[in-house]
């Protein structure tokens, strides 16, 4: 993990109402700018502006169609941040518990 | 940054006061790994094609794609674990000691750039949010 290199997804989603765009957008895929100023409940220029930061952050990219701008997640983005022998690690962890557990009901 | 292409392993080992065969049916018997491991279609066959399945989450299909590449009954299976760009290899190595088996698990094959991949919702989340945070407060 290299925050350095992570910075600009950080500072993108640092704040709450970004996150929660982003958030919105990997849950319901590709969203309109209409549909994610009702969700953020705040207004659409303020909608525009950090869809604009995501935009360059990398975490989103957008299409236009007809007079609606579509926004998607760009999760791929996120890469900086994860790392995948962390999360292995944990997770084969956890599932030698499970099957430590699972041999002792065998004995039955 | 430009990191050598090289790759890196995960190994796991801890010793279990059960007999190699038993624990071998643990590892190959598709049931019985369903309650330790995930939903999965494995056969102790060498060339099986088959799938761990997981609960899907956003931007990830729950879906591992593997095969089988070794089986060695009661002291080595290994098979392909490869999704959402990672491609690598679990290997389960038994080895009987005097009250027991020597549990060895290792995956192999994590290329640098794999390191930085998107791991999917259901794991990552959790941490990135609280890394997240974390990295946040010290920027300002």
């Amino acid at each position: 993990m290299t925050p350095a290199n992570a910075n600009p997804v950080f500072r993108a989603l640092a704040d709450p109402t970004r996150r929660a765009i982003f958030e919105e957008l990997t849950r319901q895929g590709e969203q309109t700018v209409h549909a994610l100023t009702r969700f953020a409940g705040v207004s659409q220029p303020a909608v525009s502006k950090h869809l604009t930061v995501l935009k360059r952050a990398k975490l989103v990219r957008h299409r236009h169609e007809g007079r609606e701008t579509h926004y998607l997640a760009q999760p791929d983005a996120l890469a900086p941040m994860v790392n995948w022998l962390d999360h292995y690690g944990a997770f084969w962890r956890e599932r030698f518990d499970r099957l430590e557990n699972l041999l002792q009901r065998m004995d039955k | 940054m430009i990191e050598p292409a090289a790759t890196r392993s995960l190994v796991i080992e801890r010793e279990m006061p059960h007999s190699p065969e038993k624990i071998w049916r643990a590892l190959t018997e598709a049931p019985l790994i369903e309650q330790w491991l995930m939903k999965n279609d494995l056969q102790p066959v060498v060339g099986h094609r088959f799938n761990f399945r997981s609960t899907p989450v956003p931007q990830w299909d729950g879906i591992i794609e593997s095969e089988v590449l070794v089986v060695e009954p009661h002291s080595r299976l290994s098979y392909r674990w490869a999704s959402m760009g990672l491609e690598t290899v679990v290997t389960w190595t038994l080895t009987p000691t005097i009250d027991g088996t020597h549990v060895r698990m290792e995956q192999t094959g994590f290329r640098s750039e794999e390191d930085r991949a998107y791991k999917g919702a259901k794991y990552g989340w959790t941490n990135f949010i609280g890394n997240l945070e974390r990295v946040a407060g010290e920027l300002d």
